[in-house]
C-alpha cells in the first residue's frame, strides 16, 4: 500500500514537471519550423547546414525529409514543404514554377574493380559496353571476362545525368544488375571483378580512401576527382539544389542564404560533395 | 431469504449481461476497425492505380516490349514471374528442410539438444531481412559471380528467401507435432511400427493442417520480401532464362521506383501493388479451399 501511494505520489510529481517544462519552452521563444524534402543525395549535406543553422539561431527548427528529387521539387512548388531538394539541374518545363538554388556540385564517375586491368575507357566504349554490343572485357582490352553491367533503377536523377551524357536511352541500356543508390552499387562493383558501373565521385573517392576495392575511371580523357569536377573540367556533373516556390518567406531565404555562404564549405566537403565557386 | 437470493442473482446477471453487452460492441468496434483498414486499404491501391487504368488500360501491363514507365512503356510480366520462381524455389527448398528439421527437434534430437536447436532457429526468425539482404550481397553474391556471372541473380533471392522462411516453416511444423495427442503414438508403438513409419504413417497424416499453414504463412512471406530481394536478384527487368540470371520482383520495383515516382509511373506502381495483392488473395483462397476439403 505504502509503495503504491508513493508510486502514484511520483508519477502525478514527474506529470507535473513535465507540464512545466512544456509551458516554458512555449512561453521563452516562439519556435519557428522549416520543413525540408526531396532528394536522397542531398539530404545528409543539408541535415548537417540544418544542424549548423539551429545552432546559431536559437528559435529554429528544420526538419529535412527525404523522398527523391521529384518528390523535393513537388513539394516545393505545391507549398507542402519550405525548401526543397533537387540533385539534379532543372528541367525546362519545371523551371518557372520554383526558384533554384545551387548549393554544391557532385560529379558522376565511372568505376570498376580494383583488380581490373582496364586504365581508361572512350565515351564511345563506354556506350557499347551499356548496349550490350561489346560483352567481354577483351574486346576493350582487358582480361577474357563477361562484363557485369550495374545501372540505375528508374527515376534516378544519377541516372538521367548518365543517360543524357552518353545520348543513351534507358530501354537501351542493357544491364546486368539494378541498383537503388550509390552504396549499393559500390558494393557490387567491388564484390564483382568484372563488374562496372556509375556512381557519385565523391562517395566513391570516399570508399576508396577507406579501402574499398573500386577505382574510378576517367571520363572524355578527364580524371574523376572532386578537384576536377571544382574546376569544372569534369564533364559528367550535377548541382546540387535547393528549390523554394516564387515567394519564398525571409526564414526560407535566410537558410539559402545560409547554406550557399562560405560559412558551410567544410561541410559541402565533409559530405564528399565540391562547394560552389 | 430465497426470493431474496434469487433477486440478487437475477441482479448480478443482469450486471453481467450488461458487462457483456459493453464488451460485445468494444469488440464489434474493434473488428470494424481491423476490417475497414484492409478495405480502406485496397480502396487506396485501386484508387491510385487508377489514372494509369484509364489511360493504358490493363492489357498493355502485360503486351507492352518493356517496363520503361518514363518512355510509357508498363509490362509487368517478368515481375509477375520474377516473384513467382523466387517464390516457388524458395518454397519447395524450405518446406522438406524445415519440416524435417521439426521432425529431428521432436523425435530424435536429445531434450537438451532440440532445446537450444529450437532457440536456434527462433533466433534466425528474429534476424532483420536486411541483415540477410547484405550478408547475400557481401558473401553470397560474389560467390555465385566466381561459378557463373554476374552474381546477382535468381539463384542468389532463392537462398536468401529459403534461410528466411525456412524458421516459419520449421517452427510451425514443431509446434504442430508437439500437438499430436500422446495415444497415437502409443498406438503406432504398439503396433509395432517402426519410428520412421510412425512419422509418415501416422504423424504426418495427424499434423497436415499445421503443416500447410506453415506453407501457406512462409509463401506469404516469400512474395511480400523486399528488401533482401532487392539486394541480391539484381533487378533487371526481364524473364530469367537460368537461375544465374538476375531478375526483378514486384516488390523490389515498388521499392526501387516508388521514391522517385510521378503521374503515370506512379500510379503503375500501385498497379504492382495490385499484382501482389491479387497473388495473396488467391494464396488466401486457395488455403480456404484446401481446408475445407
Amino acid at each position: 500500500m505504502h509503495k503504491k501511494q508513493s508510486f502514484a505520489f511520483s508519477l502525478v510529481s514527474l506529470l507535473c514537471l513535465g507540464l512545466l517544462s512544456c509551458s516554458q519552452a512555449g512561453s521563452n521563444t516562439e519556435l519557428k519550423k522549416l520543413t525540408i524534402t526531396g532528394s536522397t543525395t542531398v539530404a545528409p549535406l543539408a541535415n548537417e547546414i540544418a544542424k549548423r543553422f539551429e545552432s546559431e539561431n536559437a528559435n529554429v527548427r528544420v526538419d529535412v525529409q527525404t523522398g527523391g528529387s521529384s518528390r523535393g521539387l513537388y513539394d516545393a512548388e505545391q507549398g507542402l514543404a519550405d525548401i526543397g531538394m533537387v540533385s539534379r539541374a532543372l528541367k525546362q518545363e519545371e523551371k518557372p514554377n520554383v526558384l533554384t538554388f545551387v548549393i554544391a556540385q557532385d560529379g558522376i564517375g565511372i568505376i570498376v574493380n580494383k583488380d581490373n586491368d582496364i586504365k581508361a575507357l572512350s565515351d564511345e566504349q563506354i556506350v557499347k559496353i551499356y548496349t550490350g554490343e561489346i560483352e567481354n572485357w577483351k574486346a576493350v582490352g582487358g582480361k577474357a571476362a563477361p562484363i557485369t553491367v550495374v545501372n540505375k533503377a528508374e527515376g534516378h536523377s544519377t541516372l538521367e545525368l548518365f543517360l543524357k551524357y552518353f545520348k543513351l536511352k534507358n530501354a537501351q541500356v542493357k544491364p546486368d544488375v539494378v541498383i537503388k543508390d550509390n552504396q549499393q552499387g559500390i558494393k557490387t562493383v567491388a564484390g564483382n571483378k568484372d563488374a562496372i558501373g556509375y556512381v557519385s565521385i565523391g562517395t566513391a573517392e570516399y570508399s576508396i580512401a577507406n579501402g574499398v576495392a573500386i577505382k574510378l575511371l576517367p571520363v572524355g580523357g578527364v580524371e574523376a576527382s572532386t578537384k576536377t569536377v571544382g574546376d569544372g573540367s569534369f564533364p559528367l556533373f550535377r548541382p546540387l539544389n535547393l528549390v523554394t516556390n516564387t515567394s519564398p518567406s525571409p526564414l526560407t531565404q535566410q537558410f539559402i542564404d545560409f547554406a550557399q555562404s562560405k560559412e558551410v564549405h567544410d561541410l559541402v566537403e565533409a559530405q564528399n560533395f565540391v562547394p560552389i565557386q | 431469504m430465497t426470493l431474496w437470493k434469487l433477486k440478487i442473482s437475477s441482479l448480478f446477471n443482469r450486471l453481467q449481461s450488461q458487462a457483456d453487452l459493453l464488451l460485445i460492441s468494444i469488440l464489434r468496434i474493434l473488428a470494424t476497425i481491423t476490417g475497414a483498414i484492409v478495405l480502406f486499404i485496397v480502396f487506396f491501391l485501386i484508387l491510385e492505380a487508377i489514372p494509369v487504368l484509364q489511360d493504358e488500360g490493363i492489357v498493355p501491363f502485360f503486351t507492352d516490349s518493356s517496363w520503361n514507365p518514363a518512355e510509357g512503356l508498363y509490362n509487368l510480366t517478368p515481375m509477375l514471374l520474377g516473384t513467382l520462381f523466387v517464390t516457388l524455389g524458395s518454397v519447395l527448398i524450405a518446406t522438406p528442410l524445415g519440416i524435417l528439421s521439426a521432425v529431428f527437434c521432436q523425435y530424435y534430437a536429445p531434450a537438451k539438444i532440440a532445446y537450444f536447436y529450437r532457440r536456434l532457429i527462433e533466433l534466425l526468425a528474429g534476424i532483420p531481412s536486411v541483415v540477410y539482404g547484405f550478408w547475400g550481397l557481401v558473401v553470397l553474391v560474389p560467390l555465385i559471380n566466381s561459378i557463373n556471372p554476374p552474381g546477382t541473380s535468381l539463384l542468389a533471392g532463392i537462398i536468401i528467401l529459403t534461410i528466411m522462411i525456412l524458421p516459419t516453416i520449421a517452427l510451425i511444423a514443431d509446434a504442430s507435432f508437439a500437438k499430436i495427442p500422446e495415444e497415437y503414438l502409443i498406438g503406432a508403438a504398439s503396433l509395432g511400427l517402426s519410428q520412421w513409419g510412425t512419422i509418415v504413417g501416422v504423424v504426418f497424416p495427424a499434423a497436415k493442417s499445421g503443416l500447410f499453414t506453415g506453407v501457406i504463412l512462409e509463401t506469404g512471406r516469400a512474395i511480400g520480401e523486399t528488401m533482401a530481394v532487392l539486394m541480391v536478384c539484381g533487378n533487371v527487368v526481364q524473364i530469367p532464362r537460368s537461375i544465374f540470371d538476375p531478375m526483378r520482383a514486384l516488390t523490389a520495383n515498388i521499392a526501387l521506383e516508388m521514391a522517385y515516382a510521378l503521374g503515370n509511373h506512379r500510379s503503375a506502381l500501385f498497379v504492382s501493388g495490385l499484382g501482389l495483392m491479387g497473388m495473396i488473395i488467391i494464396l488466401v483462397v486457395a488455403s480456404e479451399i484446401i481446408n475445407e476439403q
